[in-house]
């Protein structure tokens, strides 16, 4: 029985109780190599002889960190003695020289680890592209492409090796001198397929401690994780028979199907990965871990700005600290904002060097999610989106000022997340067609084409989906949202449940585990979904 | 600290610095705005703000900034 996701049986039942159980019994020294050495039988076991690549990248970032570490204890050095001499370098020559050093060294670590995630994924697209270039040029010649079978998460942790070497040239923290302790925090399991993006501050001091699992703690990661089982099992694997078929038919279908399949795509890739996020922090939480959150209740957002600092959240503040800011400051690119906000005031003026940093930011997160064009595009309707709205913002207040809307009224907020809902569905429509051309045709199908025949002759209970179907997967949905809305009114729901009394605490975890084993999409016409995460 | 508030006033009026203590954490200066703060604080204080410093604790308020300058001003200084 192997393991293929969070969701096998074998992670559940096997392997997970495994680690837990070897984890209590080891002593608190130990503990560390217990998730280690599980770490790696856990991506052994799905990506084999392609563990390497995790090797390379960690020995590369070990020894990277610890050269910058060395070069920034010479600067110190001779800085201190510059002080001290008279005639020799000041200490901002001093300073100056060593930073380009030590630039040199991060950007060449963080370039190898960029390079073979590029090597690995991007071979075949770009390869491809290259030679549709020689064809239309009429060259004689076309290049023989290599595929490459890539290891597990590589999307992941290869971020989050970028993320130490450049947190240790900016000296935020010095260089990890054990290794062990570094590809802990690279390989830890329950992380590794589908993040979060973690710092190696956040989750180090605790994975290194070994505390001992607190029962608490324990029932609190369990809650949490039949709570992510139920948004996929019950809902996201669901609602795979309706979308697999209309995404894959997709000229069969009018336009109201199609629309319906879109906002149901929607739905599914968020119970999908923040479901596969509640087991991951579920299972963090069960070993004394707390790892980032990523999501934020996002289906609240009020624009697609917003929508963006609460899907994905450790992805969009990777790209924020080390793609936009480095970009945005450079010399000429503050220059350009001084002199834009000059010229066209404090709104439009920084927005010139802004949209240059969006750019980069959008194009490279649509790469990151896959190697097509339909992932760029999608990267592009966002950078389109969020330029859009920045321009727009100051004429937007003053029609609201000037049609006396209150823009905090409930009604307009309203307004505001119905609009953002509706783009971000689009956008996922041209994330999950078959290419950009599929994309285009299901969005002018929905535009042109659009009817709810087939709503009232009964037609969309036959695209895989039955009423009971349908039913189940709106419950499912309701218990998420009200969920979302106790959050977003600033209640914690488990530690509401905590404090309620303890039949009615057991009542609900054991409706909800009946409620998966009941309800979940499983057995005989059901194909469960492959985690979407975990192919990016 | 009053040229720190004038530049502050002059790229988001309306907001009562010497007193707003969640800046960025209450989303009343974007990354726009802090693209246009960052130039310009380097341009009046002649120091140069790292990537690095750039989190929500060294632009939360106009006091946290201020620290940031004066840390940066004395870095550059030291020494030469």
């Amino acid at each position: 029985m192997a393991i293929d996701s969070y969701y096998s049986i074998a992670y559940l039942a096997i392997f997970l109780p495994a680690v837990v159980i070897a984890y209590t019994v080891f002593p608190k020294k130990a503990r560390w190599f217990v998730l280690l050495i599980s770490s790696g039988i856990f991506f052994w076991s799905m990506s084999g002889k392609l563990l390497i690549w995790l090797i390379v990248s960690i020995f590369s970032i070990h020894y990277g960190g610890i050269y910058l570490s060395l070069l920034q204890k010479e600067r110190d050095g001779k800085m201190a003695r510059a002080k001290a001499q008279q005639g020799g370098p000041s200490k901002k020559e001093i300073r100056k020289l060593y930073q380009k050093k030590q630039l040199a060294v991060a950007a060449a670590v963080a370039l190898f680890n960029v390079g073979i995630l590029v090597f690995l994924k991007y071979t075949p697209f770009f390869g491809a592209n290259m030679n549709r270039f020689l064809a239309w040029i009429k060259a004689p010649f076309s290049l023989n492409i290599p595929s490459f079978v890539v290891p597990i998460g590589i999307s992941f942790y290869t971020l989050q090796a970028v993320a130490y070497v450049m947190d240790v040239y900016r000296e935020k923290f010095p260089a990890e001198r054990n290794i062990f302790r570094l590809a802990l925090y690279m390989s830890f399991f329950p992380q590794l397929m589908e993040g979060p993006i973690c710092r190696y501050p956040d989750t180090s001091g605790a994975l290194w401690q070994g505390e001992r699992i607190q029962f608490e703690n324990l029932v609190s990661g369990m809650q949490r994780i039949a709570f992510g089982m139920m948004k996929k099992l019950v809902i996201a694997d669901r609602l795979n028979l309706f979308i697999k078929n209309v995404f894959t038919n997709y000229n069969q279908y009018d336009g109201g199907i199609t629309a319906l399949a879109a906002v149901l795509y929607t739905c599914q890739l968020y119970m999908d990965f923040s479901g596969t996020m509640d087991i991951v922090l579920g299972t963090g939480e069960i070993f004394g871990v707390t790892l980032p959150e990523n999501f934020r209740q996002p289906f609240f957002s009020k624009s697609i700005s917003e929508f963006w600092q609460r899907w994905h959240i450790t992805l969009g503040a990777w790209f924020k600290d080390y793609i936009f800011y480095p970009l945005s400051m450079t010399g000429p690119m503050k220059k350009l904002t001084s002199h834009g906000r000059k010229r066209l005031g404090n709104h439009y003026g920084p927005l010139t060097a802004g949209a240059c940093g969006l750019f980069c930011v959008w194009l490279l997160n649509g790469l990151w999610h896959g190697a097509g064009w339909h992932y760029i595009f999608f990267g592009m309707y966002h950078f389109a989106l969020i330029l859009a709205g920045s321009l727009w913002e100051p004429a937007a207040a003053a029609i609201c000022r000037l049609l006396h809307i209150r823009r905090t009224s409930v009604p307009w907020k309203g307004v505001q997340i119905a609009r953002t809902a509706v783009l971000v569905c689009i956008g996922e429509l041209f994330f999950r067609a078959h290419g950009l051309r599929a994309g285009l045709f299901m969005f002018f199908n929905i535009i042109w084409g659009f009817s709810l025949s087939s709503f009232g002759d009964g037609t969309v209970f036959n695209v895989g989906m039955d009423k009971k179907d349908f039913l189940i997967a709106f419950i499912g949905v309701l218990i998420v949202l009200v969920n979302s809305i106790m959050k977003e009114k600033g209640t914690r729901p488990r530690k509401w449940l905590a404090d309620r009394p303890v039949v009615f605490r057991w009542a609900l975890c054991y409706g909800l585990i009946l409620f998966v084993v009941i309800f979940g999409a499983y057995g005989a016409g059901y194909v469960p979904l492959d985690p979407i995460y975990a192919n990016f | 600290m009053e040229r720190l508030i004038r530049i502050l006033e002059d790229i988001q009026p309306g907001v009562d610095y010497s007193t707003c203590t969640n800046l960025i954490d209450g989303h009343i200066l974007n990354s726009l705005a802090i693209l246009s703060l960052v130039a310009e604080l380097e341009d009046e204080f002649d120091v140069v703000i790292p990537t690095v410093e750039i989190i929500p604790d060294n632009f939360n308020s106009a006091q946290a900034m201020y620290a940031l300058i004066t840390r940066l001003e004395e870095e550059d200084g030291y020494g030469d």
